[in-house]
């Protein structure tokens, strides 16, 4: 193949002072130096996260404090990497939410094992297992690092319950009771 | 063994198909055999039928015949079909030859939707916190032949929940379907008919007569056969989710009557034990002093490590201080109906290779006619069959008493038996030495100078031989204490045998001829007993045996 020597342009003489290119550079750094910053402080500051937001699976009450996980296990069973365990247990019958019969005696999701795919929250029936806007989880040991059940709930806090099944259910049942059908 | 009278067949078409089936058969077990299940909840096919639920309704119909000749009629060369105008109920249908089904028609499958949409509304949907899900037939039956979605909008009934309907039973009364299948079984097979149906309509709601409770020993039964979840065992409630157990065939080893069972275990831990199908034992039943039995796993007093002379000692130490016990002086073996075959026929060698005297002590309780029979040993026949003994079970051990007492007998090997509730006083132990092999701490095992632990029959395999002659085998649930050896080995170490061989020396014996306990038929195998014909067994009737033995 034919080899074609190409002249090379001269430069011009904006080209050979450097003042155009050291202009356009000293553009971009003034600007970047008053334009707010992008950046965040983490971990002095932290970052909004959105409310659909896949954190740490968390336990939720209901508006009236009832704990709304009444231990069916599905998540457990869900779960992929198994990090759910949950002990299931008995509401006292002279307990004010005793209509609900069934609550965790003790549940733990371990968050080494964990890994944030949010399959608890979609099977849950009872709408108890959330994932959250908290996505930081430290420890400085394997068992630190097991959220059991209450703070499963300190981190979960109280959701709005659309449904407020069991209530409905218990108010209809005392409605009935009373004689009126 | 029995033999295999097959019963005539006949051909019956299930949407198109031909089937050859037995004669005179339920066509709701029938349908079920060859493979093309309809759903049904009143039916069970150890009750009376009921024909209450309708959730088997299909269509059928039969060749139809010229009234004048009985001729069969002909449409295009092949038997005409009259079909009934209306579906019928499955479960009250016998097969007859020419029985035309079908399964798959615009009719049931709209009779399946009604029945089903029915059903739910009253139904309280709380799967989430109710024991049956999962194993519920109301749950299968409406995902697979259901709606899908409810048009009711009014309120549902409220009926009495969590109540007590005997000490091993809870009712949740607005879950119930009404199938009346327990109602059935208390009357019908436990014989004492406590449940029955009040109110009507919609209110029609199960209950216990007046001043009694569901509390005979077959209760737990009805929450087996409950297809929903309204009856639900007191002891299992809310324990464990269903589909995180795993299921082990077993034996229930309370008495001689050898009920098959389930086992069901979560990483082993043991959490319900149910009965399994055994047409020829046990129907479908068992006694709920025999689902108890699994607690004995964890009981505080369990033998956990082998001592000798009192001091902890590792398993191969204990074989050893065994050993030279037995070698001591003129052996006694205390055998017992508790020991498997296998462990049985190890005993055995141990009692001829060393010329001693056996002894196998009878447990004798009140039989109930059902399930649990008088000898409260799973496997004395296995003791005769085994030859660890040729006669019926000692009634008491005066005879070793004495022996023990004149310095006849120097060395004692006991297994599975707490001599001292037998008339041995530790006084008496005290004179000879003693090895025992057992699972729990009593005041024998305290008394004896070498104890070897073994195991209880969740945590080990192998064989039984019930009241009838019938060879079961039982599986290994969950896995025994650690470092605690099967009892099978500790005796084929002590006998100088090899426990993986014991079938072949126990299929010489006659009556166990060509069998290998590791590859029995689910429903065990029945045994020739003729031999023991003049003995006098302390067993009575029972569901299955009309005759005492
Ligand atoms: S309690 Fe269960 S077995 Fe008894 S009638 Fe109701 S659904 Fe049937
Ligand atoms: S199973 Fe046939 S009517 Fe219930």
């Amino acid at each position: 193949m034919a080899v074609k020597v190409v002249e090379r342009r001269p430069l011009t003489l904006a080209e050979r002072t450097y003042l155009p290119q050291i202009l356009a550079g000293l553009r971009v750094t003034w600007e970047n130096m008053v334009r707010p910053p992008v950046t965040l402080q983490y971990p002095d500051e932290r970052p909004a996260i959105p409310q659909n937001y896949r954190g740490v699976p968390t336990l939720v009450r209901d508006p009236e404090g009832r704990e709304k996980c009444v231990s069916c296990q599905l998540c457990e069973f869900v779960c992929p990497p198994k990090a759910i365990r949950i002990t299931p247990g008995e509401i006292p019958a002279d307990a004010p939410t005793a209509h609900v019969e069934k609550a965790p005696k003790e549940f733990e999701i371990n968050m080494l094992r964990c890994i944030y795919c949010g399959l608890c929250q979609e099977v849950c029936p009872e709408e108890a297992i959330w994932l959250q806007t908290q996505y930081s989880m430290t420890g400085l040991s394997r068992e630190a690092m097991v959220n059991d059940k209450a703070r499963l709930y300190e981190l979960g806090g109280t959701l709005p319950d659309a449904h407020r099944k069991w209530d409905v259910k218990k108010t209809e049942a005392e409605r009935q009771a009373g004689g009126a059908h | 063994m029995v033999t295999d009278n097959k019963p005539s067949l006949v051909a019956i078409n299930v949407d198109g198909v031909e089937h050859l089936v037995p004669a005179g058969a339920n066509l709701v077990d029938v349908l079920g055999r060859i493979g093309r299940e309809v759903p049904h909840y009143c039916y069970h096919p150890k009750l009376p039928v009921a024909g209450n639920c309708r959730m088997c309704l299909v269509e059928l119909g039969s060749p139809m015949r010229d009234r004048a000749t009985n001729e069969v009629i002909l449409e295009n060369g092949k038997p005409k079909i009259g079909w009934q105008p209306k579906p019928a109920i499955a479960c009250a249908t016998t097969v007859s030859p020419g029985l035309h089904v079908k399964l798959d028609s615009p009719v049931v499958k709209s009779c399946r939707e009604g029945v089903t949409e029915m059903l739910l509304v009253n139904h309280p949907l709380d799967c989430p916190i109710c024991d049956q899900a999962g194993e519920c037939k109301l749950q299968e039956y409406s995902a697979e032949y259901g709606r899908g979605a409810s048009r009711y909008d009014h309120e549902k009934n409220a009926k009495p929940k969590r109540s007590r309907l005997g000490p091993r039973v809870t009712l949740d009364d607005e879950r119930c379907i009404l199938c009346s299948r327990c109602v059935r079984f208390t009357s019908e097979v436990a014989k004492d008919p406590v449940l029955g149906f009040v109110n009507r309509g919609s209110f029609n709601t199960l209950t216990c007569f007046p001043g009694r409770e569901l509390d005979h020993n077959y209760s737990l039964n009805t929450v087996d056969i409950c297809p929903v979840g309204a009856l639900t065992s007191t002891d299992f409630r809310f324990k464990m989710r269903v589909w995180f157990l795993k299921q082990t065939p077993s034996v229930d080893t309370e008495s001689s009557a050898g009920a098959n069972t389930i086992v069901w275990s979560r990483e082993g831990v043991i959490h319900r034990i149910t009965p399994r199908r055994n047409d020829a034992v046990n129907d479908t039943w068992m006694a709920d002093s025999g689902r108890e039995l699994y607690k004995q796993v964890t009981a505080e007093n369990r033998l956990r490590h082998a001592t000798v002379r009192g001091a902890r000692a590792t398993a191969e130490e204990a074989l050893a201080a065994a050993s030279e016990v037995l070698a001591a002086g003129p052996l006694a073996v205390v055998g017992s109906g508790r020991l498997s075959v296998e462990e049985q026929g190890l005993l055995a060698r141990i009692v001829s290779a060393r010329g001693a005297a056996a002894y196998v002590p009878a447990h004798v309780g009140k039989g109930d006619g059902l399930l649990v029979s008088e000898d409260r040993t799973p496997n004395f026949r296995g003791a005769l069959v085994t030859g660890l003994t040729a006669r019926e079970a000692d009634a008491d051990l005066r005879a070793l008493a004495a022996d023990i007492e004149s310095g006849k007998v120097r060395a004692l090997l006991i297994c599975r038996e707490d001599v001292t509730a037998l008339g041995l006083s530790a006084t008496l132990l005290a004179k000879v030495r003693t090895v025992v092999i057992g699972t729990h701490a009593d005041a024998t095992t305290a008394a004896a100078e070498v104890v070897i632990p073994g195991l209880t029959v969740f945590e080990k395999h192998g064989t039984f031989i019930n009241c009838q002659f019938r060879l079961q085998a039982f599986a290994q649930a969950v896995p025994g204490p650690a470092g605690v050896m099967p009892d099978a080995l500790t005796l084929a170490r002590l006998a100088g045998a090899d426990a993986g061989l014991v079938w072949q020396d126990l299929s010489a014996l006659p009556q166990l001829t060509g069998l290998d306990g590791a590859k029995l038929p689910a429903e065990g195998v029945q045994l020739d007993g003729s031999a023991w014909s003049r003995l006098r067994f302390p067993e009575g009737r029972l569901l299955k045996v009309a005759t005492p033995a």
